[in-house]
């Protein structure tokens, strides 16, 4: 299916492209199906050779692995060793991928046991600490989000396909809220994250007035201690803090902190 | 006549999740018939005990990508019935409407993405974008149309960020409200072309006797909320539901069974259209008639048509919706939460059947309990059972392993099973 395509005369690649998912909601993979408008515009730029929530052929040939999920099994870790293997890149696709996800708040138990028999009772299920993609194989990049913003999906695989270089925001959420001209959350009595998560999501969550949960991790920098500030300003508990730092596995080291 | 067959499906394509099927027929005689859900769990509802009430919405929503808004609001409405908190009918409206454009969402995904290249014979809708581009570009201004409704009530088409206990965070414009309405009126040209397409293919005869269940309203097709329903005649309160679900687990399958009056039930679509046919809006009706779709259908393939005549009656009803929204003067979008023990349970029917959720909370709201029930750990029991009776049907047909394969294959996929959901 690989067609000869140029910009300008250079040559356009149209890489071979899967998509693989571990324990997730699937939600970042049914993303890529979104923006209509732009999809198949999008889709024309990869060659997808598997991609099983969507398509019956399925192939080993690829160069990108897109990898949504975070691993809770010890068969997932194999799975994710043989894709590293195949592919050139592998990018963790999601917060799942990422950090864990909120898949990763089952690990504040200490106790999996317990963990095991609140669902399962005595019925064997296997299941280990929920683990990020990075804590088994190189990942090449990352796409942050729960779930992933389409538009900075098209933008970093654009990036990618034409080999160029791909920089995520440096800078909290709290800077798109404000070129965005939201009201404050704080000015709204909501918690909210957006000081210290990384930007990129155009304040998706704080412009529909709904305080930061941090899917997207911290920012470079970020100021944790100062945001712990601005909270107990505001009279907000400590556990509503700690429940958003935790939510979705990103702000991990810091929790010690609290 | 002898046959002799073996299929071994490993992770299923075109489904959501991770299931396989096995058949394994010699000389005739059935040998292994099963259907098998290996999905990682990720145990949800130990991960929401200790956890404040106002976590639960946003961590449930993320049981499922695809009914992330039915899980949202589930929880939600579990949480208002905890605390006794009655909203208002400018917040029912705007939900329904919501999960509204998420169940136009999810069909039109299921028939169009996952279904239809069955019967165009391609293995998914990549090649369909250059044999069939008018139907490609139908299906995607109807997804386009349910997503952009999704975003203006919910903020998000998945994963909701508008969606609070006590209402919504913020109101849609009500300029952008008239313009969504205007395009559902022109979805009404889209869903007859897509009937007109489905019309085209031939659904597998299949029968198997089942029980359906799902919830039912006096005057109007239930979505959220109302008393439980089984064809075979039995009745629940919402509160009730632990008796109408009946979960237990099995042997090879990560997703709890269910079932009620017999060895398995099924609950979605074509379980809502068999229980509460005479409540669906008139012209859907009609369309669900002109496919031979009327009470009571055994045959889980039509699952498919029972979406399609969904999406008319969805459509139909949020053009209702919105003129009802459009007459009033709009109140406040949030009410005051306070917090109190005791427990509260919703069901809400989401695409693929009803959703449960429940939650025990101390006086400060905080969870000790969560108990959720999915719609597809409900039919995965049906599911299971289907293949065994197809295989045995196929047993002496002389079909060739891959005719009873795609058969199997395409028989599991109209459930539009939403796996990972079922393991939650």
């Amino acid at each position: 299916m690989t067609t000869k395509r140029s910009f300008l005369g250079v040559p356009i690649p149209r890489p071979k492209v899967a998509f693989f998912e571990f324990s997730s909601c699937e939600g970042c993979q049914l993303q890529l199906l979104n923006n209509e408008a732009t999809l198949l515009d999008f889709l024309s730029l990869l060659d997808i050779v598997s991609f099983r929530e969507a398509m019956t052929e399925r192939s080993d040939d690829y160069e990108i692995a897109f990898v949504e999920g975070s691993i809770t099994r010890s068969d997932d870790v194999k799975r994710l060793e043989k894709i590293r293997e195949n592919a050139k890149v592998l990018v963790a696709f999601g917060s799942c991928a990422c950090f864990g996800g909120v898949n990763q708040l089952k690990n504040r138990f200490n106790d999996l046991d317990w963990v095991k028999a609140e669902v399962y009772g005595t019925h064997p299920i296997e299941t280990q600490e929920v683990t990020p993609l990075a804590a088994h194989v190189t990942v090449d990049l990352e796409i942050y989000g729960c779930p992933v913003n389409k538009e900075e999906v098209e933008r970093v695989v654009t990036n990618l396909v034409l080999g160029k270089a791909i920089n995520h925001p440096r800078y909290p959420v709290c800077m798109e809220c404000k070129a965005n001209e939201n009201i404050c959350l704080f000015d709204l009595g909501e918690p909210c994250l957006g000081p210290i998560t990384r930007a990129g999501c155009d304040a998706w969550c704080t412009k529909n007035r709904m305080g930061c949960w941090g899917c997207r991790g911290p920012a470079d920098d970020a100021n944790v201690g100062q945001l712990k500030k601005i909270m107990i300003d505001h009279n907000f508990p400590k556990e509503r803090i700690l429940d958003r730092l935790e939510c979705f596995g990103g702000f991990s080291k810091y929790i010690a902190d609290f | 006549m002898k046959i002799n067959c073996d299929i071994d499906v490993k992770h299923l394509t075109r489904v959501e999740g991770h299931g396989n099927i096995r058949i394994r027929i010699k000389n005739g005689q059935v040998q292994e018939a099963r259907w098998e859900v290996v999905e990682t769990p990720r145990f949800f509802e130990a991960i929401l005990v200790n956890k404040n009430w106002e976590n639960a919405p946003i961590l449930c929503g993320r049981i499922c990508g695809i009914c992330s808004i039915g899980h949202t609001l589930a929880s939600i409405r579990a949480i208002e019935n905890g605390f006794g908190i009655e909203c208002s009918n400018q917040t029912r409206d705007l939900r329904l409407l919501l999960k509204h454009f998420e169940t136009l969402q999810s069909h039109v995904l299921h028939l169009y993405f996952l279904v239809a290249p069955d019967f165009l014979n391609t293995g998914s809708v990549l090649p369909l974008i250059k044999s069939n581009p008018d139907e490609i570009q139908r299906a995607a201004r109807l997804k386009l149309l349910a997503n952009d409704g999704a975003d203006l009530i919910g903020g998000r088409r998945l994963h909701p960020t508008r969606t609070v206990v006590g209402g919504f965070t913020m109101l849609p414009e009500k300029a952008k409200l008239e313009l969504l309405r205007r395009r559902l009126v022109s979805s009404v040209a889209d869903l007859s072309q897509t009937a007109e397409l489905f019309r085209t293919f031939i659904i597998p005869d299949f029968i198997r006797e089942t029980e359906f269940v799902s919830l039912q309203e006096e005057n109007s097709y239930p979505f959220i909320g109302g008393n439980l329903l089984s064809s075979d005649g039995v009745r629940k309160k919402e509160e009730q539901y632990r008796e109408m679900t009946n979960e237990y687990l099995v042997e090879r399958s990560t997703s709890k069974w269910s079932r009620l009056s017999r060895q398995t039930m099924a609950v979605g679509a074509l379980a809502r259209i068999n229980n509460n046919f005479k409540n669906l809006q008139p012209q859907a009706r009609k369309l669900a008639e002109t496919f031979g779709l009327t009470p009571v259908c055994h045959n889980p393939f039509m699952n498919n048509i029972a979406q399609l005549v969904e999406c008319l009656h969805v459509v139909i009803d949020s053009i209702m919706l919105i003129d009802r929204l459009l007459d009033t003067a709009w109140t406040e979008p949030r009410q005051k939460v306070t917090p109190r023990a005791g427990s509260g349970i919703a069901a809400v029917e989401v695409p693929r059947g009803i959703l449960y959720h429940a939650y025990e909370f101390d006086q400060t709201g905080r969870i000790l309990k969560a108990d959720c029930v999915i719609p597809t750990s409900q039919n995965n029991g049906n599911i299971h059972h289907d293949i065994v009776e197809l295989a045995e049907q196929c047993a002496n047909s002389g079909r060739s392993d891959q005719e009873i394969q795609l058969l199997a294959e395409m028989l599991v996929r109209a459930y539009d099973p939403c796996i990972s959901c079922s393991v939650h």
